[in-house]
């Protein structure tokens, strides 16, 4: 059964249609990943499943319940969390605070020192900065602190939009390793990601997205060998 | 490029004028305290007492600016009813001070007194800085900033003369307490005993706001909101409750200020709040808006600067009635930071970034 179900979105800014009618569908266990290039609206679906946009049309279910009835801090609740594009920390607050702020939703302390032991494992460099003000970080750090953040209310499954961006190829790399062992701990993951390679190295089945509509899908070997794709975003004649 | 040199003129002719304004300040501030301290006017008794003074006063002044400092760090507005909120916390507390002076309470149990007047105050505030929220702020969230302000200018209006439509314009003269008559004496020098309790009230209300801000789930959640709403939200946070339970926090400071001020001029009425409010407005730009320590730091910096100011820096300049320009005194602080300082003293640069 797939956990998260979009069907026919159309999302608006305004007068803008940024989703035209899309389709995702996403099963336990899955990294799904979402391509596309710039302005396509990979941002934008995102924000709609979050709750932080509301479609104007279509239905976007969690587990079978419809969730646009929720407002984007109770979707968090039902247990998706989000790392949002470029980041998003709390300049202000410390590394521990950003963690804290990321397990709001979450009352059991045991719960929560549970949980930011496996961030402290997945990323041992924010238990070094932990007392450390987020706006300090390097982006590479910044990105692990908003994933590790993202980890904290433990979702079920956890979107991410553009971890790669700005990064040097090591650290995405070892962003991307982070991203496999998160889902290999049981998260579904959806990835957005306009380095389509890496994206398609890791992920399971992708969408590819093109002004606001679904143009591909298929499993990610499949998608990597598509002529379509390896012109557009994989860079390939 | 043809009007260039007008611009040129023009530009030059501004910047003149703010030089010599920043020179004239500094040669008044110089002069001035150099012939006071030459003439050897003021006993150092004297000095004390504006300092000790300023301090009570500014420390009222930080209180309130702490509402102004959050409201703005979250929602970028200013709420301009705030002056009012203060001034409801000051009628609130009249009445319960009233009534337990009459049944002889306040005499018998002076702290308990005082404690249930600021909290009664407190909660009179809160109450009504909640409506205000929710009548005339939150239908306009999302309007251009221009809007808001216009609705908290309104709203200021609107209390200001409910309160007055209710208690008419005069003035109410607070009980007197016995036990705050007087003075103590440290090292032989006495001290208005109104002054310090005054001061120790404010710097307690003070160190308990600021540990909920710095130390509690919700404290820490008000700064992430304050940074980035939807990132906030995107972590369980609800950010409207968030924004109720600073402007509930924030009154409830103005409302315990608000009895405070009364306890030192013993009166209140509908205009009390006017003054202190745009005197806390001006310690929360002194201290860079939006910034928690420094609305503390600008309210006794300001406090101290007011009271101190007009003997040190007026006298002996041949001004007549130094104290009369003691107002003068804070919105030409006021006008300084804007044109000079717009971050304030703690305040990050941001200004010159928008
Ligand atoms: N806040 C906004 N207001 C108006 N249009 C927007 C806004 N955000 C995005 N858009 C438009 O919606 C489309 C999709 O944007 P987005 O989802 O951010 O794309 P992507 O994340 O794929 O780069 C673009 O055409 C963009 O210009
Ligand atoms: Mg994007």
């Amino acid at each position: 059964m797939s956990i998260l179900n979009i069907e026919n979105v159309h999302t608006y800014y305004g007068n803008i249609h940024a989703l035209k009618g899309i389709n995702i569908n996403i099963e336990k266990g899955e990294i799904v990943t979402l391509i596309g290039g710039n302005g396509a609206g990979k941002t934008t679906t995102l924000r709609t499943i979050s709750g932080l946009l509301k479609p104007r049309e279509g239905s976007v279910s969690l587990n079978g319940e419809d969730i646009l009835k929720y407002q984007a801090h109770e979707i968090v609740y039902k247990g998706i969390s989000m790392v949002p594009e470029g980041r998003g920390v709390f300049a202000r607050l410390t590394v521990l605070e950003n963690l804290e702020m990321g397990a709001f939703s979450r009352n059991s302390k045991e719960e929560v020192t549970r949980n930011m032991n496996r961030v402290f494992t997945l990323f041992p460099r924010l238990k070094e900065r932990r007392t450390q003000v987020a706006g300090t970080l390097s982006g590479g750090e910044q990105q692990m602190l908003a994933t590790g953040r993202g980890l904290m209310s433990n979702p079920t499954i956890l979107l991410m939009d553009e971890p790669s961006m700005g990064l040097a190829p090591v650290l995405v790399e070892l962003i991307f390793d982070t991203i496999q062992q998160i889902n290999k701990e049981g998260t579904t993951i959806m990835l957005v990601e306009q380095n389509a390679l890496m994206a398609l190295t890791i992920a399971d089945r992708g969408y590819v997205l093109q002004t606001g509509e679904i143009i591909l899908s298929d499993t990610a070997e499949n998608l990597k060998k598509n002529p379509t794709v390896q012109k557009a975003y994989l860079g390939m004649e | 490029m043809r009007t260039s040199f007008g611009e040129r003129l023009l530009d030059l002719a501004v910047n003149g004028f703010l030089w010599g304004f920043r020179i004239l300040i500094v040669v008044i501030v110089v002069l001035g305290t150099f012939l006071t301290i030459r003439a050897g006017k003021y006993t150092s008794e004297q000095w004390i007492d504006f300092v000790v003074f300023g301090i009570s006063q500014g420390s009222i002044y930080a209180l309130i600016a702490l509402g102004y400092t959050m409201v703005y760090g979250i929602l970028r507005m200013i709420n301009f009813a705030h002056g009012e909120i203060f001034m409801s916390g000051a009628f609130g507390g009249y009445f319960i001070a009233t009534w337990l002076t009459g049944i002889g309470f306040m005499d018998k149990y002076p702290v308990f007194g005082l404690i249930i007047s600021m909290m009664f105050g407190m909660l009179v505030s809160t109450l009504i800085a909640l409506l205000v929220e929710r009548i005339a702020y939150r239908p306009l969230r999302g309007a251009p900033r221009l809007v808001p302000l216009i609705s908290a200018i309104g709203a200021s209006f609107f209390l200001q003369y409910t309160f007055r439509g209710f208690f008419g314009p005069g003035v109410y003269a607070y009980p007197s307490m016995k036990a705050l008559d007087g003075e103590w004496i440290f090292f032989g020098i006495g001290i208005l005993k109104v002054q310090i309790v005054v001061t120790i009230a404010a710097v307690v209300m003070m160190s308990i706001l600021y540990s909920i801000v710095m130390f509690t789930k919700i404290g820490k959640a008000m700064r992430a909101v304050s940074e980035n709403k939807d990132v906030a939200a995107l972590m369980g946070i609800d950010v409207n409750r968030i924004i109720v339970t600073t402007f509930a926090l924030g009154a409830a400071m103005a409302g315990a200020a608000g009895v405070l001020y009364a306890l030192t001029y013993r009166q209140v009425n509908f205009f009390t709040g006017f003054t202190p409010g745009i005197k806390a407005f001006t310690a929360a730009v002194l201290g860079g808006i939006g910034n928690i320590p420094g609305a503390m730091v600008g309210g006794l910096v300001l406090g101290i600067v007011e009271s101190v100011g007009p003997a040190l820096f007026l006298d002996s300049i041949g001004i007549p009635r130094p104290y009369q320009l003691k107002d003068a005194i804070a919105y030409i602080m006021l006008v300084m930071i804007l044109l000079f300082r717009p971050s304030g003293i703690l305040g990050e640069r941001v200004s010159k970034k928008a």
